[in-house]
C-alpha cells in the first residue's frame, strides 16, 4: 500500500508522541516541527523505518523569523522517500543567541555542503559537522548575511518607501500634508550611522 | 652569501613527497570558475578539495526585494545552458502559490521549450567530454545545431542564452508561424546528426578507454549523496521528476527513462544520449498534440489570470485600466497569497527546487533555490580518489557542473 501523509503521521506520533507538532499539509505536502534536540532522533527514524524509508534529502536551508523570541531561525529538511515517491519536510526552531543544531552530516553526505551553505548564511551552528566553513563567501566574512537584520538595500533610501505603495505607515511629512521634503531634512531625519541593522564598514576588510 | 632564506615555502613543502595543483580557478579545463586543489602523487590523485563560490551573486538575498517577475531573470543565470527550464520551474512555482490553472496547450508549449533546453544542455554537456578526452570535432558539429535550437528561443522570446521566457500563466507571445518552421528544422536535421555524433563516440575505443570506469558511483552512495537527473541514473536509479511528481503535464507524453548501472562517465555519456532521444519523442508528441488542437483552444498561449497576466501591449498604450494593471503587476502590487510552497522540475542536471516562503508581500519571505549540481559536486574528492589526473578533468566535465548553477 502506498505510503500516505496519514499514515506517515500516525507513526511520527506513535513514535515520538506530543513531541512533535505543527502538522500541516500546504500544497500537499506533508509538514511538521520537531524540537531542535530531537532532529536527528527524527531524521534516523524517517531513514530507518521500514515502512517510512525516507532516505534522500533534497535539501536542507534555513529560514530567519527575526520576531519570533528565542526561535528566530527555522532549519528545514525536505526529505523524499524515492520508493513509495512521496515527500516530507519538518522543521526545528533555534534562537539565534545559540544557534546549535546536530548535523545530519553522519546519515546523508548530501548534507555536508548543504549545511555549510546554511551555516554560510544563517549561522547555524551545526553541531559535530566535519567541516564547518563558509562555503559561497568569503572566509573573512563576520556576519550572516540572508538573516533579515542585513537589508539588501540602504535603508537610509525613502524614495522606495512601501507607505508611497499603500502599504505600512505613512511617513510623519505625508500626514502633515507636506508631500515634497528638502532633501537636507530628509537625511537630517535619518542619519545613516543611527539606521539600526545596517553593519558598520569594516576598518580591516581585505584589500580595502 | 647570507644564510638569510628569500623565498618563504610554506612550511614542509620541501619534505613532503606529493604535490599540490591547483586546477581552476581560471584553468581552461574546468569550464567555468571553481578551483579544485589536488593533492598529486605523481599523476594519481591522493585527495581533491573543492572551492566554490567564485561567482556567488546573492540570488536567494535579492530575491527577496524583487517581485515575482524579476525573479525570473535571476533563474536565467543559474544553469545557463537550459535557462528556459528555470524559468518555466519558477513559472510553475508562482503558479501553484497563486493558484492559476493554466491550459494544455501552454503546458504542451512549455514541454517544447523545456525539451529543447535539455537538448542543448546535454549536448553542451557530451560534446564537452568529448573535447576534454581529445575529441574536438564532435563539439564544433553539434554547436550547429545548438544555434538551431537557440534561434528558436529567439523566435520566441527575443534572447538567447539567458532568455527571460515566459510570464506566470503562460508565454508573452503566441508561437509565430517562423518558430513553428523553425521547429519543424531542428526536428528534421538534428536526429540525423546526433546518429552521428553518437557513432563517432559511443562505440569509439580511444573515447570508451577514457572513459568506461572513470569516476564510477554506486547507485547507494550516489543517492546518499543527494545527486538527481542523468548522473543519478547513470548509477542505476530511475528518479525522474518529471515522472514522479509531473508537471506541465508530462503525463500525457510517452517516455522512456534511460538508466546505467555504473555510474562512471560513460554511462553518463549514454544516460545523456538517451534522453537527447528521448526529448526528441516527447516534441514530437507534443507538437502533434498542438497540431490536433482545432477552435478557440488552438490560438491559447496563456491562462487567465488578468491579475498575474500583463495585459496586451496594445491596450497598455490605449487604455487606462490595462495600463494601471500593468503597472501594478510589474510593482508585485497584485494580491500574493502568504503560503509555503515547494515546486521542483527536472533541470538538465536534475531536480532544479524552488522553495517559496510568501508573506504576502510583494516580495518573497525567503526564497532558496535547490541546485542539484552544488549539491552533487561536493562528491568530486570521493569520485576522483585515486583516480590520473586526466581522469579528474573528464570527471569535472561529465558531471555537467554549472558554476552559475553551483554558486547561485
Amino acid at each position: 500500500m502506498a505510503l500516505t501523509n496519514e499514515t506517515i503521521k500516525e507513526r511520527l506520533i506513535a513514535k515520538f508522541g506530543d513531541q512533535l507538532s505543527h502538522f500541516e499539509e500546504p500544497y500537499g505536502l506533508l509538514t511538521f516541527e520537531a524540537p531542535k534536540e530531537l532532529n536527528l532522533k527524527v531524521l534516523q527514524y524517517l531513514f530507518d523505518d521500514e515502512e517510512l524509508r525516507f532516505q534522500f534529502l533534497t535539501d536542507l536551508t534555513a529560514v530567519h523569523y527575526p520576531d519570533q523570541a528565542g526561535r528566530e531561525l527555522a532549519v528545514v529538511y525536505l526529505l523524499h522517500n524515492l520508493t513509495d515517491n512521496i515527500r516530507l519536510r519538518f522543521k526545528v526552531y533555534t534562537g539565534s543567541a545559540q544557534p546549535d543544531v546536530f548535523t545530519a552530516t553522519q546519515l546523508y553526505s548530501a548534507a555536508n555542503w548543504m549545511e555549510r551553505e546554511t551555516y554560510d548564511f544563517f549561522g547555524i551552528n551545526f553541531v559535530g559537522h566535519p567541516n564547518l566553513k563558509r562555503i559561497l563567501n568569503v572566509d573573512e566574512m563576520d556576519y550572516f548575511p540572508l538573516r533579515k537584520e542585513y537589508p539588501l538595500e540602504d535603508q537610509t533610501r525613502i524614495d522606495k518607501d512601501d507607505a508611497m505603495f499603500g502599504r505600512g505607515p505613512l511617513p510623519a511629512a505625508a500626514n502633515q500634508g507636506t508631500i515634497e521634503t528638502p532633501r537636507h531634512e530628509r537625511e537630517a531625519r535619518v542619519p545613516a550611522s543611527a539606521t539600526p541593522g545596517v553593519p558598520e564598514p569594516k576598518q580591516d576588510w581585505p584589500n580595502s | 652569501m647570507s644564510s638569510e632564506q628569500h623565498i618563504k615555502l610554506p612550511e614542509g613543502s620541501i619534505e613532503k613527497t606529493t604535490t599540490t595543483l591547483n586546477l581552476g580557478p581560471t584553468h581552461p579545463a574546468t569550464h567555468g570558475v571553481f578551483q579544485n586543489i589536488l593533492e598529486l602523487d605523481g599523476e594519481r590523485i591522493v585527495s581533491a578539495e573543492q572551492t566554490v563560490g567564485y561567482i556567488h551573486r546573492a540570488f536567494e538575498k535579492l530575491a527577496e526585494r524583487r517581485p515575482l517577475y524579476q525573479i525570473t531573470t535571476l533563474t536565467d543565470r543559474l544553469n545557463y545552458c537550459s535557462s528556459p527550464i528555470n524559468n518555466m520551474g519558477w513559472h510553475i512555482t508562482c503558479e501553484k502559490l497563486l493558484g492559476v490553472k493554466t491550459p494544455k496547450r501552454v503546458d504542451y508549449l512549455r514541454v517544447i521549450i523545456m525539451e529543447l533546453s535539455r537538448i542543448s544542455d546535454h549536448l553542451i554537456c557530451n560534446s564537452v567530454v568529448g573535447v576534454d578526452s581529445g575529441a574536438f570535432t564532435g563539439f564544433l558539429y553539434v554547436m550547429q545545431y545548438r544555434e538551431l535550437i537557440y534561434e528558436i528561443y529567439e523566435e520566441i522570446c527575443g534572447s538567447r542564452l539567458t532568455t527571460n521566457m515566459g510570464r506566470i500563466g503562460g508565454f508573452e507571445r503566441n508561437f509565430t508561424n517562423a518558430a513553428w518552421e523553425k521547429l519543424e528544422k531542428f526536428l528534421a536535421e538534428y536526429p540525423p546528426v546526433l546518429k552521428e555524433f553518437e557513432n563517432l563516440f559511443s562505440r569509439n575505443r580511444i573515447f570508451m578507454e577514457r572513459t568506461i570506469g572513470a569516476g564510477p558511483i554506486s547507485a547507494e552512495r550516489a543517492l546518499n549523496y543527494g545527486f538527481t537527473g542523468p548522473n543519478l541514473r547513470a548509477a542505476g536509479v530511475d528518479y525522474d521528476v518529471r515522472v514522479h511528481t509531473p508537471y506541465s503535464s508530462y503525463e500525457d507524453f510517452d517516455f522512456e527513462i534511460p538508466v546505467g548501472s555504473t555510474g562512471d562517465c560513460y554511462d553518463r555519456f549514454l544516460v545523456r544520449e538517451g534522453e537527447m532521444w528521448q526529448s526528441l519523442r516527447i516534441i514530437e508528441q507534443a507538437y502533434r498534440k498542438i497540431q490536433d488542437m482545432t477552435g478557440a483552444e488552438s490560438e491559447v498561449y496563456h491562462a487567465d489570470a488578468p491579475a498575474y497576466y500583463l495585459p496586451a501591449k496594445k491596450d497598455v498604450y490605449t487604455k487606462m485600466e490595462a495600463l494601471i494593471w500593468h503597472f501594478k503587476i510589474v510593482m508585485g502590487e497584485t494580491e500574493i497569497p502568504p503560503g509555503e510552497v515547494y515546486q521542483s522540475v527536472e533541470g538538465g542536471n536534475g531536480e532544479v527546487g524552488y522553495y517559496l516562503i510568501s508573506d504576502g508581500g510583494r516580495t518573497p519571505y525567503r526564497l532558496h533555490f535547490r541546485r542539484p549540481c552544488f549539491i552533487y559536486y561536493q562528491a568530486y574528492s570521493e569520485l576522483t580518489k585515486g583516480a590520473m589526473l586526466s581522469d579528474a578533468i573528464i570527471v569535472m566535465s561529465s558531471l555537467n557542473l554549472i558554476a552559475g548553477e553551483m554558486d547561485a
